[in-house]
C-alpha cells in the first residue's frame, strides 16, 4: 500500500518501495492558479532534500518545487510539457512531476502524514 | 412644429443593451485587423525610383527567397495606426496613477526640441568638430543631474533604469576588484520590497543576492543591515523613497554602516521624483544611483520605452565610469570613447552600449529641467508628494493602509485586507477602474504587501481631477463592500476588449502572425 | 509654472485636509539636516521661448546630416523616413502610454508589438522575435548570455568583423560575469579562420554580416561547425535595410539573430534612442530576454494580445530572470513597424536595391581617385577604402569643406594600425551631386 507524505512547501511524495513519486498538492495547485509551464530535471540528477527539483509556472508566478527527500531522479513526467494543465486537473494522479530513487528512507519521517498535512492546510 | 426634415429632436430612450453591429465596430471603436490581413506584398506606401542598371557587388549573397511582408498605401497605413492608437490609454487620456512609474505630463516642447535637426539628424561618429553643440548639451545635462543629486560624476550612456543599475553595479564591482577584494566580496543585499530589476541586475553581473527583511512599518532598519554585513558583502541596493512610498528614515545610518564595512550603497532612483530639489542623494551617502529620465524628467514612456538611465557616481566610483564620457581639460570638452584613450586616473570598467547613449532623451530631459528651473522642480516634487497624501487622506477610512505610521512620499500604498470577504480581488478592483475611465494603479507590487495597490498621481493632476478620482474610488470601494459585485466580476465592461485569457497565451504561445492553414480534406 | 495645475489656495486646502501645517511635515522622514531649505543652485523657471532659444543655439552648433553630402555609417545610417511615421508616433495614445500591463486598454501597443515581432521574424528568416531590446549592441550582449543559458557553457567566440563597440559591450558583460570571450583580431578582408576557434567548450560564435568593414559573410559553414560542437551561431547585423537584398541569417541556420533596427523609422539622434531587433529559433523562447507579445482571446472570444511568458522576466523571476531588461524601445518599435508597413516587401526590396546601387556607384568613383583603393570584394551599402593619408585627417579636412566623408576606422579602433582605413556608406539619401562633390574634394585633400 502506497503511503503519501507532505512537506510544508506543499510537495507530496508517494512511496512505492524504493522510489517515490513527487508532485504538488491539490492545495498548492489551487493557490498557483492555471499552470502554464513545468520545468523538469534531467534523469539521473542527484537531488538533496530541500533542494530545487523542478519549477512550476503560472501566468504571473514561478515557483520552485523542492525535493521532499534526497535521491536520484529516475523518471520525469514529460507529458506535462505539452499539457501543463494536468497539474491543475489531477495533481495527485496524472499531474505528478518526477520519481526519485530514495537515498535515505529515514528522511521521510520528518514529513507530514496525510492527516497532518490536511490540518496544516486548514491552519493557513 | 418646424421640423420639416423629419429629424427627431429628442434623444432616444437610453438602453444598456449591447447592440450588435454588422461590422463589429462600436462607433469610434473600430475592429482593426493585422497588417498581414489587409496588406499586400505588391503594395507600397513609399515611392522610390528604380536605379539604373548596375553591376551587383553582393556576390553569392543575394536574397533568393521572398520576404513575405505586406505593404500598405499611405492612407491605409495612416488609418490602421490611428485606429490602433484609439485602443490605448495614455497620460493625455486621463489620470494614470501607476505607482513606481511616474506618469507625469509630457510637454510637447520637449518633443519639438528633440527633433531639431542639430540633435536628431546628427551621426554619433561624425567628426567631433561638427558636433560641439551635442557635447555642450550632454555637459549641461550632466551639470543639472550632478547638482540635483549632489554627486560629483555621472555616466550618461545607460539606456534605461535597469541598464543604469547594471552600470552602477559594474562600477562597484570594478572598484572592489581594484582593491583586490574581487574574489571575496560577491554578495549584494536587496530588500524584499525591491524592484525585480535589482536582484536581476546583481545576478546578471555575477553577484549572489541576499535578502534584507522589511520591518512591519515598511522600512529597512540599520540593525537588520548590520547583522548581514561582513567581508563578503559588496553592496546594498536600496530604493529611496522605497517601493512602499516611504522615505527610508535610517538611510544615512545604513549608508554609513555599508561604508564602514568596506561596501557600497547603490540607490535605485526610480522614485527620485519625490525628492528632487528637496534632498540630495549625495548628502545621504549614496555611491551610485540611476535616474530614470523617462520618469523623473518626463521623457515619454512611449508604450514601454525608450528610456534613459544615467547613473550618478560618488568620488570613490567616478574613476571607474564606462566609456564614452566627456573629459573637460583647459575648459575644453574631450569625448573619451575607448579605454585606451582614458586620461590619467581613470580606469573605465568598459562600455555599456554602442555610441553615446540616449541623446534624444537627453534633449527632452534638459528641456524639462530648463523649463522648470530649480524652483519649479522643487515645487513639482512637493506637489507630487502633496497629491499622493491627499489621495491617501481621502481613502484611508475605506481602504487599508499597511504602513500608516509614515507619511507617504509621491505614492500611496494600500493593501487588500479591506477587501477580505467581499469576493472582490485587487485585480477586479483595478479592472473596474478601467470602466470608470482611469488607468489602474500598480497592482500586486511591492511583493511585501498582500494584494498591493500603489497609487502615484504625480504633480500633473489638478485638485479637481484628484477630487473626482477620490470620489470614484470611494464609490467603487463602497460597491465592493456592499453587494454590487457586477461592477467587478468580468470588468472591464466598457474597454475595447474584455479580460484576456493569459493562460492560453502562455500555454500555447502564438508570437507572430501565420497564414491560416487550409483545412485538410476530411477524406485524407 | 505652466506644467503644475495646483494653485496656492489648492495647496493650502489640501494640506488642511491631510491634517498637516506645511509641506515639510510630509517630508518628516528625511533627516532634518538633509532637507534642503532653498532651491538648488540652478537657474529659475523659464518660458517656452527662452528654452527654445537655449536649445536652438546648441543644436545650431552641430552639422546636421541632411545639410551636407553625408557618408557616415558604422552602425548608424542616414535614411529617409516618411513624414507619416513621425506624425503617428506622436499621437498621444502612443507617446504617453506605458508598458501594456493592462491589456484591455493597451491593445494599440500590443497589436503593433505583435506586428513588429512578425515583421522581424520574416526579415531575419527566424521563427520568433521579441518586442525589442535597447539597441543592437546591448542585444548582442544579451544574445551571448542567452547562448550561455542554452548551452550551459560560458565561452563566446567573437568574429573580428563584429562592430568594435559591440565587442566592447560583450566583453564588459562577460568580464563582470566571469565568462570567457575570445575576440578575434579586426578582420578587414573577411579572411579570418573562425572555424578553428570553435571547440566543445564554445557556447556561441558571434558573426556580423554585412560586417563592420562592409563585407558580406557566408554564415552557413560557421553554423555547421558550431552545431557540430553543440554551440550556437549568433548572427548580427547593424544595417537592417540589407535584409531586403541579402540572404537572411535564418536561411543560414543561425540560432539567434540580433540587429540594429535604427535604419527603419528612426533618426540618427547622435546614437540613441535606437531599437534592437532580437530573433531566435522557437525552441529557445524560454531563454529569450525581453518582452514577448502573444495572441489570445478575451472572455467573449474576441482576438486580443497580451504580454506573455513573463515568468522569464525580472519582475517575476528576480535574480533568476533571463535578463534585467524592463523598459525597452517601445516607441522606436512603433516607428520601425510603421515605416516597414509603408515599405512592405516591394518597398524594402527597392530601397535595398537603391542603397546597393548608390554604394556601388560611389565605390567605383572612389576607386578612380589617386591614393584610394576599395578593399571589399562584396558589400551592401558600406565599404572600406584605404587612403594614402590617415583617414581621421582626411575626414577632418573634408568636414572643413562641408562634406561628412565617413567614419575613420581609428575612431573605433585607435592604435590598431588601421589609421589609413575609412568606412564609407552611401544610402538612398545621396544624390549624384553628393557623390561628385565627395570624389572631387577627396582628390583635392589627398
Amino acid at each position: 500500500m502506497a503511503e503519501t507524505r507532505y512537506t510544508k512547501d506543499h510537495e507530496y511524495i508517494r512511496i512505492e518501495g524504493e522510489t517515490g513519486t513527487v508532485g504538488i498538492s491539490d492545495y498548492a495547485q489551487g493557490q498557483l492558479g492555471d499552470v502554464v509551464f513545468v520545468e523538469l530535471p534531467e534523469i539521473g540528477k542527484a537531488l538533496s532534500k530541500g533542494g530545487e527539483a523542478a519549477v512550476v509556472e503560472s501566468v504571473k508566478a514561478a515557483s520552485e518545487v523542492y525535493a521532499p527527500v534526497s535521491g536520484e531522479v529516475v523518471e520525469v513526467n514529460s507529458e506535462l510539457e505539452a499539457a501543463p494543465g494536468t497539474v491543475n486537473e489531477d495533481p495527485a494522479g496524472k499531474g505528478w512531476f518526477l520519481k526519485i530513487k530514495l537515498k535515505d528512507a529515514a528522511e521521510l519521517e520528518s514529513l507530514m502524514s496525510e492527516a497532518e498535512y490536511q490540518d496544516y492546510v486548514k491552519s493557513l | 412644429m418646424l421640423n420639416r426634415q423629419g429629424r427627431p429632436t429628442q434623444a432616444g430612450a437610453a438602453s444598456h443593451e449591447d447592440h450588435a453591429t454588422f461590422t463589429g465596430n462600436k462607433a469610434l471603436q473600430q475592429v482593426e485587423p493585422l497588417i498581414f490581413e489587409i496588406g499586400r506584398t505588391e503594395t507600397t506606401g513609399v515611392d522610390i525610383e528604380q536605379p539604373a542598371p548596375f553591376k551587383s557587388r553582393l556576390g553569392s549573397h543575394a536574397r533568393q527567397s521572398e520576404l513575405g511582408l505586406p505593404g500598405l498605401s499611405e492612407p491605409e497605413a495612416m488609418r490602421h495606426y490611428v485606429r490602433l492608437s484609439q485602443k490605448n490609454y495614455g497620460i493625455d487620456t486621463g489620470l494614470f496613477p501607476l505607482g513606481s512609474c511616474t506618469m507625469k505630463h509630457n510637454a510637447r516642447l520637449n518633443e519639438k526640441m528633440a527633433r531639431l535637426p542639430g540633435f536628431s539628424d546628427v551621426h554619433p561618429l561624425q567628426p567631433l568638430s561638427t558636433v560641439p553643440g551635442a557635447l555642450e548639451l550632454m555637459l549641461e545635462l550632466a551639470r543639472y543631474l550632478m547638482t540635483l543629486t549632489g554627486m560629483p560624476a555621472v555616466a550618461l550612456s545607460p539606456k534605461a533604469g535597469a541598464h543604469g543599475e547594471a552600470c552602477g553595479m559594474m562600477a562597484i564591482k570594478a572598484a572592489i576588484a581594484a582593491k583586490g577584494e574581487g574574489a571575496t566580496r560577491n554578495v549584494v543585499l536587496v530588500p524584499e520590497s525591491a524592484h525585480g530589476t535589482n536582484p536581476a541586475t546583481a545576478a546578471l553581473i555575477g553577484f549572489s543576492v541576499k535578502s534584507v527583511p522589511a520591518r512591519p512599518d515598511g522600512t529597512v532598519a540599520v540593525e537588520d543591515v548590520k547583522a548581514l554585513l561582513g567581508p563578503d558583502i559588496a553592496a546594498i541596493m536600496l530604493t529611496n523613497p522605497n517601493t512602499c512610498g516611504i522615505f527610508e528614515p535610517q538611510i544615512v545610518e545604513i549608508a554609513a554602516a555599508m561604508h564602514e564595512a568596506g561596501a557600497y550603497f547603490y540607490c535605485d532612483g526610480a522614485n527620485f521624483n519625490a525628492i528632487v530639489g528637496k534632498a540630495r542623494p549625495g548628502d545621504l551617502g549614496v555611491d551610485a544611483m540611476h535616474i530614470n529620465l523617462h520618469k523623473t524628467f518626463s521623457t515619454p514612456h512611449g508604450g514601454g520605452g525608450p528610456g534613459a538611465g544615467p547613473v550618478v557616481l560618488s568620488e570613490r566610483l567616478a574613476p571607474f565610469a564606462p566609456v564614452p564620457f566627456i573629459h573637460v581639460e583647459d575648459g575644453k570638452p574631450h569625448l573619451i570613447e575607448t579605454r585606451a584613450e582614458a586620461p590619467e586616473g581613470n580606469q573605465p570598467f568598459g562600455r555599456m552600449t554602442a555610441f553615446h547613449g540616449q541623446m534624444g532623451m537627453y534633449v527632452r530631459a534638459l528641456a524639462y529641467m530648463l523649463s522648470h528651473g530649480s524652483d519649479g522642480m522643487k515645487q513639482a516634487s512637493e506637489d507630487a508628494v502633496l497629491n499622493a497624501n491627499y489621495i491617501r487622506a481621502g481613502l484611508a477610512d475605506l481602504m487599508s493602509l499597511p504602513f500608516p505610521d509614515h507619511p507617504s512620499m509621491h505614492e500611496a500604498l494600500f493593501d487588500d485586507s479591506w477587501l477580505k470577504g467581499t469576493g472582490v480581488s485587487t485585480l477586479d478592483f483595478a479592472k473596474a477602474m478601467i470602466d470608470e475611465g482611469y488607468h489602474p494603479m500598480t497592482v500586486y507590487f511591492p511583493l511585501v504587501v498582500h494584494g498591493a495597490m500603489l497609487i502615484e498621481p504625480t504633480e500633473s493632476e489638478s485638485k479637481a481631477a484628484l477630487d473626482l478620482f477620490i470620489a470614484t474610488l470611494r464609490d467603487l470601494a463602497m460597491a465592493a463592500k456592499g453587494n454590487d459585485k457586477e461592477r467587478f466580476t468580468g470588468a472591464p465592461h466598457h474597454a475595447p476588449i474584455r479580460r484576456l485569457d493569459e493562460t492560453r497565451a502562455a500555454r500555447q504561445p502564438v508570437l507572430k502572425w501565420t497564414e491560416a492553414q487550409p483545412v485538410k480534406d476530411a477524406a485524407e | 509654472m505652466r506644467y503644475l495645475p495646483l494653485t496656492e489656495a489648492d495647496r493650502e486646502d489640501m494640506l488642511a485636509r491631510i491634517g498637516v501645517s506645511d509641506i515639510d511635515a510630509l517630508f518628516s522622514d528625511v533627516p532634518a539636516d538633509k532637507l534642503l531649505k532653498a532651491p538648488v543652485d540652478l537657474p529659475r523657471a523659464r518660458g517656452e521661448l527662452e528654452v527654445e532659444r537655449i536649445l536652438g543655439r546648441m543644436a545650431g552648433r552641430n552639422t546636421a546630416a541632411a545639410s551636407v553630402p553625408f557618408f557616415c555609417g558604422a552602425g548608424a545610417y542616414k535614411h529617409h523616413v516618411p513624414a507619416t511615421v513621425d506624425h503617428l508616433i506622436q499621437r498621444s495614445e502612443f507617446l504617453t502610454s506605458y508598458t501594456p500591463y493592462q491589456p484591455e486598454i493597451a491593445q494599440g501597443t500590443l497589436q503593433y508589438l505583435f506586428e513588429f515581432q512578425t515583421q522581424v521574424a520574416a526579415l531575419t528568416g527566424m521563427e520568433v522575435a521579441n518586442a525589442s531590446m535597447y539597441d543592437g549592441s546591448t542585444g548582442t550582449g544579451e544574445a551571448v548570455l542567452m547562448a550561455h543559458r542554452v548551452t550551459r557553457r560560458s565561452k563566446a567566440v567573437l568574429s573580428g568583423g563584429l562592430h568594435p563597440h559591440y565587442v566592447e559591450v560583450v566583453k564588459t558583460l562577460s568580464e563582470m560575469a566571469n565568462d570567457e570571450v575570445v575576440a578575434l583580431a579586426p578582420d578587414v578582408s573577411a579572411s579570418e579562420d573562425i572555424l578553428s576557434q570553435i571547440d566543445d567548450q564554445t557556447s556561441c560564435v558571434v558573426v556580423q554580416s554585412p560586417d563592420v568593414f562592409g563585407n558580406l559573410r557566408d554564415l552557413k559553414p560557421i553554423a555547421e561547425k558550431a552545431h557540430a560542437h553543440g554551440a550556437l551561431l549568433i548572427a548580427v547585423f547593424t544595417e537592417v535595410v540589407s535584409l531586403g537584398a541579402v540572404v537572411p541569417p535564418g536561411a543560414q541556420d543561425a540560432d539567434i539573430v540580433v540587429g540594429e533596427g535604427q535604419s527603419i523609422g528612426n533618426a540618427l539622434n547622435f546614437g540613441g534612442p535606437y531599437v534592437g531587433l532580437f530573433a531566435a529559433k522557437s525552441k529557445y523562447i524560454r531563454q529569450m530576454p525581453g518582452r514577448l507579445c502573444g495572441e489570445t482571446v478575451d472572455s467573449t472570444g474576441q482576438r486580443g494580445f497580451v504580454l506573455t511568458l513573463s515568468t522569464r522576466e525580472q519582475h517575476i523571476r528576480r535574480d533568476k530572470a533571463t535578463s534585467n531588461i524592463c523598459t525597452n524601445s517601445g516607441l522606436c518599435v512603433l516607428a520601425f513597424t510603421i515605416h516597414m508597413t509603408l515599405l512592405g516587401q516591394a518597398g524594402l526590396t527597392r530601397l535595398a536595391e537603391v542603397n546597393h546601387a548608390n554604394a556601388v556607384k560611389l565605390a567605383d568613383a572612389l576607386a578612380g581617385v589617386k591614393g584610394v583603393s576599395v578593399l571589399n570584394e562584396t558589400f551592401f551599402n558600406e565599404f572600406t577604402v584605404k587612403l594614402a593619408r590617415p583617414a581621421a585627417e582626411v575626414v577632418e579636412a573634408l568636414a572643413q569643406k562641408g562634406i561628412l566623408a565617413g567614419v575613420p576606422v581609428s575612431r573605433l579602433l585607435p592604435k590598431a594600425g588601421l589609421d589609413d582605413l575609412l568606412l564609407v556608406a552611401s544610402t538612398e539619401v545621396n544624390s549624384d551631386d553628393d557623390r561628385a562633390a565627395f570624389v572631387a574634394a577627396l582628390a583635392e585633400v589627398l
